[in-house]
Formats: C-alpha cells, structure tokens, sequence
C-alpha cells in the first residue's frame, strides 16, 4: 500500500507500523515524534500503530537550531 | 545564581546548537561555554540521509534542552511544535519563537502573545523571542511567561545591541528574567547586554561561525561574566562633560 511520509509517496507494507518504517531508516524510535493524520503519537505507540492506505506520517525529530 | 522557573543556572550564556560545521565541533564549543541550557529545532526526518543525529551528541544530564518554535509563522504553527518537542521527550522547557517574514525574522507580537497563553495553559514552560517591546514583555509577563527574550538585532546578523533603550526599559521592568538573544556577535555585545543587567544571553550563531567556535565560546563565556561582574559592582554615572580624573589644585606652578 501507499502512504505519505514526510511529504513523499512511500510503498509499504499492509498494515506497517511507525516502528517499523523508522528501524527501516536506522533511526532510534526514541529520538522520533511522528504525526499520523495530524495527531501526534508517541515513540511508546509507535508499534501499535497500524498505518492504513493513503495515512499521512510525518517524523520529526530534534535537528540544531538557535 | 539565576533562577528561571524551578531551574537554577551557574552560566549565564545559553548556547545554540545550529550552524556548526560538524556535531564534534558543537559538542566542544557548547562545552567551552559553559552553557547549561541550549537550544534545538525540530525538522522533519531527512528520508535520503536520515542518520544526522544530534541528540546522541549530547548529554541530556548537562544540558537542559530548549526546544524552539523556529519556522512557526503564527500561533497555530508553534502550538504544533511546542507539543511535538513534548512529545519526543524535549521536556516542557520552550523557547518561543513566531517569525512570519523570513527576511527579517521579527517576531510577531501578536501571534506570539497568542501562542503564549496557550502554551502556558498547557503547562509549558515559555520563554517568548520578541522585539525588544517593553509593553509586550509585561503583557507576556501577565500571562505567566518564566523570562522573556528580546532581540538585540535581527537573527544571525552578529550586529549586537542596537534595541539599547528599550532592553534598558524592559530590564529595569521585568519580573521576570531577561535574557537577550539574536544579533550577538561579539563577546563585547554580550558583556553589554549583561552591563545592563540582563539575566543571561542566547548566543548561537556568533559562536558557530566563528573560525574557532570553541575558542569563541570561552571568549563570550568571559564577556558574560565580565560583564555580570561589572553590573554587581555598579558602573559609574554617564556624563555629557569630561570631569577630570586627576585633582585640579596644585597646578599654579604651571599657570601663574
């Protein structure tokens, strides 16, 4: 299925998690905030969280800045 | 020993982590400065190079991080941040920020008095970025702001203080701390801005660029105690005509 992550069209599994799209990346779930739909989830949600066709995910995290 | 909120500070320079030509680099000047508490912007994952990880590089027991609202350009938008910067663990501190004109980055009064008020009943902990306003930093003050952070000059320009008079105003008013930030260059700028008696600086950009940041850092962590050291012991009045510091009597010998 398709989603959107950070602005692009990504191919993913049926029914993949946030968990498992941000160990794909290499990142630590920790250092991740996502937004699924608008709604923010937490790192501890992250596995539960089933991503349906068409969701909209964003994942931010802390970059440096003044 | 300043106090914000329930934190207490030996340094009174608060560092930025932008800018800096690698995390090594930053990790050394932000340790040269002494800082206690610094700054971090939340961007999204960067899905092509997506292992640039500045979190790793810092000590989360030494610092206190100050998540900015940076790229907010209203309320709404900062709102978001604030609770995303919650939500991955940034703790409740914030620096505020609310720059509609990415040209200049001033913030905007309005919307960042918004924003305030909301982030406060949500139990953030807010430090506004504002022009240096002093009726704005009262009104920020009233709705239950820990310090407020007026500009000395717009973001990065290392122009120094060129808002004097009204940091002076805002200082001489505040209940709360003062902290100047934007527009710091030189260690000279932060000593004046601490002459005058604010609380803290926010430097970040002065430090990055410099060709050594971590000798940079130690040169603004000297400013920032000279010039706390010399608002303690109490600057001399200013004149507008010369007093002469040597005695006038005993000079007939040369004019009779």
């Amino acid at each position: 299925m398709k989603i959107i992550c950070n602005g692009e069209e990504l191919e993913v599994a049926s029914g993949a998690t946030p968990a498992e799209l941000i160990a794909v990346l290499g990142l630590k779930a920790a250092n991740v905030v996502a937004e699924h739909n608008g709604r923010i989830i937490k790192p501890e949600e992250y596995e539960n969280c089933r991503l349906e066709e068409g969701a909209v995910l964003e994942l931010i995290r802390f970059v440096g800045g003044g | 020993m300043l106090t914000i909120a329930d934190r207490t500070f030996t340094s009174r320079l608060f560092g930025g982590t932008g800018k800096f030509a690698s995390a090594q680099v930053m990790k050394d000047a932000l340790e040269a400065s002494g800082s206690e508490m610094v700054t971090v912007a939340l961007r999204r994952v960067d899905l092509q190079n997506p292992e640039d990880d500045i979190m790793s590089m810092l000590n989360r027991e030494k610092y206190l991080f100050l998540p900015n609202t940076s790229g907010a350009r209203d309320a709404d938008e900062a709102v978001r941040l604030a609770r995303l910067a919650r939500a991955s663990g940034g703790g409740n501190w914030l620096k505020l920020e609310v720059t509609p004109d990415p040209r200049t980055l001033l913030p905007d009064p309005v919307e960042t008095l918004q924003a305030a008020e909301r982030l406060v009943k949500e139990d953030f902990i807010v430090l506004p970025y504002i022009n240096a306003d002093p009726i704005l930093a009262l009104r920020l003050q009233d709705v239950g702001v820990a310090a407020v952070m007026p500009l000395g000059s717009p973001i990065g320009t290392n122009q120094g203080i060129l808002t004097l008079a009204q940091v002076e105003i805002i200082i001489e008013q505040a209940r709360v701390p003062v902290v100047v930030d934007a527009g710091l260059g030189a260690p000279s700028h932060a000593a004046q801005a601490m002459e005058l008696g604010a609380d803290a600086v926010l430097v970040n950009t002065a430090i990055a660029v410099a060709a050594d940041p971590v000798a940079m850092a130690r040169a603004f962590a000297l400013g920032v105690e000279a010039g706390r050291m010399a608002y303690k012991a109490g600057l001399g009045r200013r004149l507008s005509r010369a007093e002469p510091s040597s005695p006038e009597i005993g000079l007939e010998f040369l004019h009779s």
